[in-house]
């Protein structure tokens, strides 16, 4: 800054200093056209040495990361972005890691497994980054891990699927909490609640099936008995047949596992049958939007769901470990985009802030990121409380979630 | 344990599948009256059931217009998208083929679609009930208030369009150029404005369709394909360019999904309507209510 100031200040007082000259006979023209000359030099010499007093700083850290930002499955890749781009301001703005600004290069997969790889590629080799977080979806992260445990690179992942870090590999982590958390937090509650007989209504999409899967498996072990295992298409208009069906066992539970319209007609539906005062109704974790109970127009209440603590950072108890990391990233992310937050936007959070502590512990070593990673304890993000391991690279337990009832329209907490 | 026995739950996959069924079929017309005229199946006919629900949604909740006077302007700006279609994009072609067409209609379909993304965004949207969320009970089924609007404006757009096409001079002008366009045109009959008015047509009844299903099944701007593909197979099965045979196909559609989820597997509900359309197929290729003789003078 110093060399910047100095010049510009030169230059500043050598054309003052022509323009009052009054003993060199200039016209007033001619004066006119020289002081425009040297606002000219003045303003070239300011954007030339802008950019060289940044430079100053030190090098900054490459952090990679793809998302789907646009296409079917944006609605994960978008929050996503948006949050790391967040963080990487955020940092910046407070001095960045150890004097080091971070760089993040964001690049979009649109939910394609090829493209993501070839994004991943190009971060590796191109950009030299030294760690990578997403992608958003389960399908993708499979895709890319080959290239990742070659490229030998720290790698985070936004997506949700158990297969990602289990068997461990060596340089994967993820954020998410899976679905086997989500499916304990329910077959938990129910057990709490002499609840044990269940039906189970699930949407034919890559989110339902995968959830049916985790839910068959999970019920015996945790003593649930399945009556009944209905399934729907994710752009059906009505599951009243599936429902009237439950309706003639003797289930105490029903468990709908789906995203989208349907997860609001479903208990539209449930409501309207009657049946709300025979079964109980579990939602999947992807339930955690407000927009969901005003959908449902008074059919949401009563409904449980096992959610993450992000969408209902508001109503937590205020010794909660997560609470005012949570609640901080909530309300900047609200304020900042004008949106309402999502678990999805949270991962890549969490991400952010594993790989930057990563970053100012050891330093841009990849091979010591990486261990830093797999030990990392106690850290409250917004996904839960992790607790990574060699054995689990994902650190997250079904204490992940946080079982919310919806009473008078809001989220309320619940034993 | 509660009392709910067979008869209760027959009743209740009756009610669905009638409700269900009903959407379908108003879709399966919007096709046929497109059909007859120009002899082209509009793949954009989901695109108008979708937005005569949103714009119904928006006119309602963030205009605030009374329910009925909305529901009137949904059809007329609906319609008006249909005019514009035909219009823009279909009447400057007209000396093309028939697959021409049709894949324009494909195009219009994505390209409606994407403006409704950008007009509503990608969430879904809720239209309160036109008369209120309390069930009725018949036979142990619940009946919501919504599924008689649903079955009601299916039955009164059936009259209406029949006498239309039996008692108008409009209508029986549009029947004479779908049984033979040339010969319509010979009598005078003005074959182009017929065929722009079966767009508005089927714009107005699938903006019909989307304003009645929305306080069931929300509505959001990629529900259109799945609505069309259902109204095709109804379309399909009770006879391409057959008015009547869409609606016998498509509650008969609704009914086999209903039931086979209920009595069968949910899993298979779509294979199972899906699977009953091919078997029509194979024994009637006309479809049900379809003869084979006229399909025999058309393109397809």
């Amino acid at each position: 800054m110093g060399t910047g100031y100095n010049k510009t200040h030169n230059i500043l007082v050598l054309a003052d200093h022509l323009s009052h000259t009054k003993t060199i006979q200039f016209n007033e023209d001619m004066l006119m056209k020289k002081s425009i000359l040297f606002v000219c030099v003045i303003l070239l010499a300011l954007i030339l040495i802008t950019p060289a007093s940044i430079c100053k700083a030190a090098e900054p850290y490459k952090i990679g990361a793809v998302f789907s930002v646009t296409g079917r499955t944006s609605f994960l890749g978008e929050p996503e972005r948006n949050s790391a781009k967040m963080f990487e301001e955020q940092i910046n703005a407070a001095g960045g890691i150890n004097g080091h600004p971070i760089e993040l290069i964001v690049y979009d997969t649109e939910g394609d497994a090829t493209k993501a790889k070839n994004r991943i590629e190009r971060l590796i080799r191109k950009d030299k980054v030294i760690a990578i977080i997403g992608p958003s979806l389960s399908g993708t992260t499979m895709a890319v891990i080959p290239v990742i445990e070659k490229a030998e690179i720290p790698f985070v992942s936004c997506a949700a699927s158990i297969k990602i870090v289990q068997p461990v590999k060596k340089w994967v982590f993820k954020t998410p909490q899976t679905d086997t958390q989500a499916v304990e937090a329910i077959y938990l509650h129910m057990k709490k609640h002499g609840l044990t007989r269940t039906a189970l209504l699930t949407a034919n999409t890559g989110f339902g099936s995968s959830g049916r899967v985790q839910l068959k498996k999970l019920a015996p072990k945790m003593g649930i008995n399945i009556v009944a295992d209905e399934v729907f298409g994710p752009k059906d208009t009505s599951m009243t047949a599936q429902l009237t069906k439950i309706r003639g066992t003797d289930a105490q539970v029903i468990i709908g596992w789906t995203v989208g319209p349907t997860q609001v007609i479903m208990i539209k539906n449930w409501k309207q049958l009657g049946m709300d005062k025979k079964f109980r109704f579990y939602e999947s974790h992807g339930f955690g939007s407000k927009r969901n109970i005003e959908l449902a127009g008074g059919a949401a209440e009563g409904v449980y769901a096992p959610l993450g603590r992000v969408v209902v950072a508001d109503i937590l108890p205020a010794d909660h470990p997560q609470r005012n990391f949570v609640l901080k990233y909530k309300n900047d992310y609200e304020k900042k985009f004008k949106a309402e937050v999502s678990t999805f936007g949270g991962h890549a959070w969490d991400a952010m802030a594993m790989v930057t502590m990563a970053l100012k512990a050891v330093g841009p070593d990849k091979a010591k990121i990486r261990d830093y990673l797999e030990n990392i304890k106690g850290f409250a993000g917004t996904g839960g409380v992790f607790n990574m391991s060699p054995q689990d690279h994902c650190g997250l337990d079904s204490g992940a979630f946080e079982m919310i009832v919806v009473k008078d329209g809001k989220w309320a907490l619940t034993d | 344990m509660e009392n709910y026995g067979l008869i209760n739950q027959l009743a209740q996959y009756l009610i669905t599948g009638i409700t269900v069924g009903s959407i379908y079929a108003i879709v399966g017309i919007g096709f046929n009256i497109i059909y007859n005229a120009t002899e082209i199946i509009n793949f954009a006919q989901g695109e108008f059931v979708m937005l005569g629900g949103l714009v119904m949604v928006t006119l309602v909740h963030t205009v605030h217009l009374p329910m009925p006077l909305a529901f009137l302007i949904t059809i007329a700006i609906v319609t008006l998208v249909g005019l514009l279609m035909e219009r823009l994009a279909i009447f400057p072609l007209k000396e093309t083929s028939v697959m021409r067409l049709v894949i324009m209609t494909i195009a219009l379909s994505i390209l409606i679609k994407g403006l409704a993304m950008f007009v509503w965004g990608k969430n879904s949207f809720a239209l309160k009930p036109f008369s209120g969320d309390t069930p009725l009970s018949l036979l142990g089924a619940s009946i919501v208030p919504q599924t008689l609007w649903i079955i009601g404006i299916t039955v009164l757009l059936v009259v209406l369009l029949s006498l239309f096409f039996g008692r108008t001079i409009i209508g029986k002008a549009m029947s004479a150029c779908a049984d033979n366009l040339e010969a319509a045109s010979l009598v005078g009959i003005n074959a182009q404005r017929m065929v722009m008015l079966s767009f508005m047509l089927s714009a107005g009844l699938g903006a019909v369709a989307g304003m009645i299903i929305t306080p069931m099944a929300l509505m959001e701007y990629d529900r259109g394909a799945m609505l069309a593909l259902k109204g095709f197979g109804a379309c399909i099965l009770g006879g391409l360019g057959n008015f009547y045979g869409a609606v016998v196909a498509g509650i008969l559609l609704g009914l086999i999904e209903s039931y086979g989820a209920g009595l069968i597997s949910s899993g298979y509900k779509d294979a199972l309507a899906l699977g009953a359309l091919l078997l029509v197929l194979f024994i009637k290729p006309s479809g049900l209510l379809g003869s084979a003789e006229a399909s025999k003078l058309k393109k397809f």
